[in-house]
């Protein structure tokens, strides 16, 4: 009885100092999980996953502090690459999130526009172009669609609209099975 | 003596139609009104436009010229003017509308004096020839687009061995090439030679379907009156051999790999329709504003027409005769790889090689909405002409798994449509297919799109950080000249006035030395 | 104009799920009519039995799963479930076993899995060794051919055995069974009894393997070679099981005839026929690629002959199926064909 629990006392401690010692020296300089669930993210800095952009939301993710369903940018493929990454069940969207949301572009209507350069600080990516008392206008190819710029702007002058559809960006559909369909 | 071929795996034996449309000869059509021309009749970059509206363009005179180096200039497929520089709708999967040039013909079709007829290639270097056929917008017509001068330009480094002419054609339906064989056997095989030139190439091939023994049989006659050394082939008739890298396989056992031209292989494939349109552009001068199209299926005159480019399928099939009521699909191209068109207000362009109108009696289609369960019978497998497991790119393609998909090479498919054609399911594989392709591509593109983003955030960051360090050091120093000021205002005043004074005596120092010599440098002490 | 705008190609072979599904049921039937004639109706009736239940467990199913009914019970595959699920159980079985065995086949191994195409493991082959499992008097009890027994089993008898448990003159059924010439040939192995001994002067083995089923399985190789012929089905699993089936059986045959049965009566006595030409090749279940399918068969020919020698089962090829299903997918995976234009 004591020489079997001398024993495994023994056999626990040499194997325990064995992973501690591989654990130091062996140890892998990985890629903080930070940024990889930074770069499964959509890079829009939206703000929408109630954190001030994405690093923080994947920094919150890392940190256990948030859920993987809460950007609505990214839809669906972004909770499911999320989830492949961290090895967790995928969770469902919120109802008012789409699957796979339709990409807009914010647009100024130039004639409203004041020239106040709020929305010029409230971009995230500086995609908007201008100064005071100018009119502004969005580089359509560097805006996220976060909609960050509306709320400040004070004449309401942008709008969002969907990203031009061209056959260079055109994605074929997903194949449409009737039978498959529910009754 | 007698070539050997080779066979590739897999392939289908469809029945052709082909007889309906090719025992007619090619015939011309009425010159419309009104041309659409779309800016992008190729692949590549679009071409960019080169005239306004309102300009009076002629016939053969270049509207767009090329945009980059993967192009093709477009010209002005008859004389007329300019009317709108706009979207319209093209002819592409999509359905998209895409840039177009407008011309409203004058009904002259004047030819513009550009025209510089080459009699006899030989005395142009290669290079000077491949421009030429640039500058003619000459692209592939079997059906891709592909800038033909690319096709035509070799590496300092390599050799052609083999110049083959694709004139299998096997896709059902279709019979453009084979009546441009028979009739333009001479043009083709000119051309065939210019292109040899642009080359260097040591041997010249015909490659031609079992199917077409009249085509065959005029290219050799007409190889034997020029004199010249080209080997005509008749290839087994199978679906899909017209596949560049397929028919390569047959006449040479090479396998082109993925993502690699033929020529690294030492080959080069072009269409029999491409041959003749190099013969026009340069032993005519005239560049491609044309082409012969195969209209099949549901219509009262099939055939083969001569038509210019730009005139919209529904002018088209006016004059072929169609009833509308009875229409199910309208297929650009054949129907095993064509698109089906939304709108007849198209307009045919430079890869437009066949316009099939089905109705219920000509062309059997099939309801792919009832697409059974997939058993993984493999017969998918059996005929795919790659070797690739189409049962496992649609499982995982279906499942949007496109990491899985790409294992499984999904990326090789050339989208012939074997598998789907044998499905005892009726599953849209192909669809699946494309559809997992253009996801990757989006996915790729969200990809760079995203990394940009980031880039551009983490600078905004990095600036306001910086704004607000540069801030805090000016309100820093701020604060310290208050604190100074607040330690003694004697002090500050004594500062002040020794200051004065020594700008006092700065100035008094600076002006002396102005006034005694410009170059020496002054005396701040 | 209303124009459509599917993806291409635009036309089809025609060629329709139910028509690979008829073709397979056709290559079947030579096989059961020398069935009725060696060992009476018992046969049919288990068809029928399994036929029905199985469309109604179908049926069943697919209104659950909230499906249409008549693209999926016009498949035919439920039937083919059903008669393969037949063929494996004895003639005389009791009506419930038959049902019960269905019922697992089409409900559990099927749908529950998410329907045709989905299913990792035969249907037939889990309706089969569930009941054998459960119920193993019943379906090792088996019917020798009437020429041994003397009793000839009407259509009648065999619906009145299968729902009463009694045949036309009274004698229940059991009394009438006997062992599978694999299984006595298996039990009397282990009493230490040679093969020589075991076969001579006993009725239930014939010219070739057992009597009766010789012929029998005869029918099914001309029916599954038919299959081959019209691209039903690929050589590669059924001479890769068979083949190695008779490979290992000769070579321990030739140690020793007298322990070991000969390559031919493997071959004919018990199900390796049906099993290599209609049970291991089901699609779904098998291996897809050509390398693989023949890795397939070799495995289930081993498997068999491991089980029927030295396993606790006379028969094996509902097991060895079974095994190497798990097997399949990885074998696909790692014999993917070489791709055009690539490795060279």
């Amino acid at each position: 009885m004591l020489s079997a629990i001398i024993v495994l006392t023994l056999l626990a401690t040499v194997f325990g100092l064995i992973l501690g010692f591989a654990a130091i020296r062996f140890k892998v300089e990985g890629d903080p999980i930070v940024d990889q669930i930074d770069s499964l993210l959509p890079q829009t800095q939206c703000g929408q996953c109630t954190y001030p952009g994405c690093r923080p939301y994947a920094q919150a993710i890392a940190n256990a502090e948030a859920n993987i369903n809460q950007c609505p940018p990214g839809g669906e493929t972004t909770m499911l690459a999320l989830a492949d990454l961290l090895g967790v069940d995928p969770l469902p969207l919120g109802a008012e999130h789409q699957a796979e949301p339709e990409a807009t572009v914010a647009f100024i209507i130039e004639d409203t526009c004041i020239g106040c350069t709020l929305c010029i600080q409230a971009c995230p990516v500086d995609a908007i172009l201008g100064a005071a008392k100018q009119m502004h206008t969005v580089i359509e190819s560097e805006c996220t669609g976060c909609e960050l710029c509306i709320p400040p702007c004070p004449v309401d002058c942008i709008i969002m609209q969907p990203v031009k559809q061209e056959t260079r960006n055109w994605k074929w559909p997903y194949p449409v099975q009737t039978l498959e369909l529910r009754k | 003596m007698i070539r050997q071929l080779f066979r590739y795996k897999g392939g289908v034996k469809l029945s052709d139609h082909k007889q309906e449309s090719s025992s007619q000869p090619i015939q011309k059509v009425t010159l419309p009104k009104r041309l659409i021309l779309p800016l992008q009749q190729h692949i590549g970059a679009p071409a960019s436009a080169i005239v306004s509206v309102g300009e009076r363009v002629l016939k053969g005179q270049m509207i767009a010229k090329s945009d980059g180096h993967i192009s093709a200039p477009v010209h002005a497929s008859t004389s007329g003017r300019v009317v709108e520089i706009t979207d319209f709708a093209i002819p592409h999967p999509s359905g998209l509308k895409a840039p177009c040039i407008v011309i409203e013909s004058d009904g002259n079709d004047a030819w513009c004096d550009h025209r510089k007829p080459v009699d006899d290639c030989h005395h142009y270097t290669p290079e000077q020839i491949r421009e030429h056929i640039r500058h003619a917008g000459v692209v592939g017509l079997g059906g891709a687009g592909f800038p033909s001068f690319l096709k035509l330009t070799v590496g300092s480094e390599r050799v052609v061995e083999t110049l083959i002419l694709n004139g299998a054609e096997c896709e059902p339906f279709i019979s453009c090439d084979d009546r441009l064989m028979r009739e333009r056997a001479e043009e083709i095989i000119k051309g065939l030679m210019v292109m040899q030139h642009a080359l260097v190439a040591k041997a010249c091939v015909i490659g031609v379907e079992e199917n077409k023994p009249e085509a065959a049989a005029a290219l050799r006659s007409a190889i034997s009156a020029l004199a010249v050394e080209v080997e005509v082939v008749e290839v087994p008739t199978l679906y899909p051999t017209g596949g560049e890298k397929q028919l390569i396989k047959i006449l040479t056992n090479k396998e082109i790999p993925p993502k690699t031209l033929p020529i690294e292989k030492r080959v080069v494939v072009h269409n029999v329709g491409t041959a003749a349109a190099v013969y026009r552009a340069i032993c005519l001068g005239e560049p491609l504003i044309s082409r012969v199209i195969t209209i099949a299926g549901a219509v009262k005159k099939p055939g083969n027409y001569e038509i210019p480019f730009g005139i919209s399928a529904a002018q088209l099939l006016e004059q072929v005769g169609i009833e509308e009521e009875s229409v199910e699909r309208i297929i650009h191209g054949g129907p095993m790889m064509g698109f089906a068109l939304n709108t007849l207000d198209v307009p045919l362009i430079k890869t437009s090689n066949c316009l099939l109108v089905t109705d219920p009696n000509t062309v059997p289609l099939r309801n792919k909405q009832l697409a059974l369960a997939c058993i993984r019978c493999g017969s998918c497998a059996d005929v795919c002409p790659i070797n690739l497991l189409p049962q496992q790119l649609y499982w995982h393609s279906r499942a949007k798994d496109f990491d899985k998909a790409q294992d499984y090479n999904l990326f090789d498919c050339i989208e012939c449509g074997c598998c789907d054609y044998v499905c005892p399911s009726q599953i849209p594989l192909v669809q699946y297919f494309r559809f997992a392709k253009t996801s990757i591509w989006q996915a790729e593109q969200d990809k760079k799109q995203a990394e940009l983003a980031k880039e551009r955030h983490e600078f905004r960051q990095f600036r306001i950080e910086r704004e607000k360090a540069e801030k805090k050091a000016r309100h820093k120093a701020k604060a310290a000249k208050v604190a100074a000021k607040n330690v003694g205002a004697d002090d500050k005043k004594k500062a002040i006035e020794e200051a004065m004074a020594r700008v006092k005596a700065k100035k008094q120092q600076q002006e002396a030395n102005v006034s005694a010599s410009k170059t020496e440098p002054g005396d701040n002490t | 104009m209303q124009l459509n705008t599917p993806s291409s190609p635009h036309i089809h072979s025609g060629y329709q799920l139910s028509q690979l599904m008829q073709r397979v049921l056709l290559a079947l039937l030579p096989a059961i009519v020398l069935y009725v004639l060696f060992f009476g109706w018992g046969i049919v009736v288990n068809i029928l039995i399994a036929v029905v239940a199985a469309l109604a467990f179908e049926a069943l199913a697919l209104l659950l799963r909230k499906r249409p009914l008549a693209p999926y019970l016009g498949d035919y595959s439920a039937v083919l479930t059903a008669v393969l699920l037949a063929l494996a159980l004895p003639p005389l079985a009791p009506w419930w076993l038959i049902v019960v065995a269905t019922f697992f086949a089409i409900v559990f191994a099927k749908h529950l899995y998410g329907g045709l195409g989905y299913n990792p493991f035969n249907p037939a082959m889990i309706g089969y060794v569930v009941v054998l499992i459960s119920f193993p008097r019943e379906v090792t009890s088996w019917l020798p051919p009437e020429a041994v027994s003397g009793q000839v089993v009407s259509f009648i008898d065999a619906l009145r055995a299968s729902f009463t448990g009694i045949l036309g003159n009274g004698i229940p059924p059991d009394t009438l069974s006997m062992a599978t010439p694999l299984d006595h040939v298996k039990t009397q192995l282990t009493q230490n009894h040679a093969i020589s001994e075991i076969i001579t002067g006993n009725g239930i083995f014939g010219q070739l393997a057992g009597s009766g089923w010789e012929w029998i399985n005869l029918a099914f190789m001309v029916g599954g070679i038919w299959l081959i012929y019209k691209k039903v089905i690929h050589w590669y699993i059924p001479v890769a099981m068979l083949g190695t089936l008779v490979l290992i059986s000769g070579l321990f045959w030739l140690i020793d005839a007298e322990r070991y049965a000969s390559p031919l009566f493997h071959l004919l006595s018990g199900g390796a026929i049906l099993g290599a030409f209609f049970i291991a090749t089901d699609p779904v279940t098998a291996s897809t690629t050509n390398r693989g399918r023949i890795l397939y068969g070799i495995g289930i020919g081993l498997l068999v002959y491991i089980i029927r020698s030295w396993g606790g089962y006379p028969e094996g090829v509902a097991f060895a199926v079974l095994l190497m299903n798990m097997l399949a997918p990885t074998l696909d995976y790692y014999t993917q064909p070489r791709v055009f234009g690539r490795g060279r």
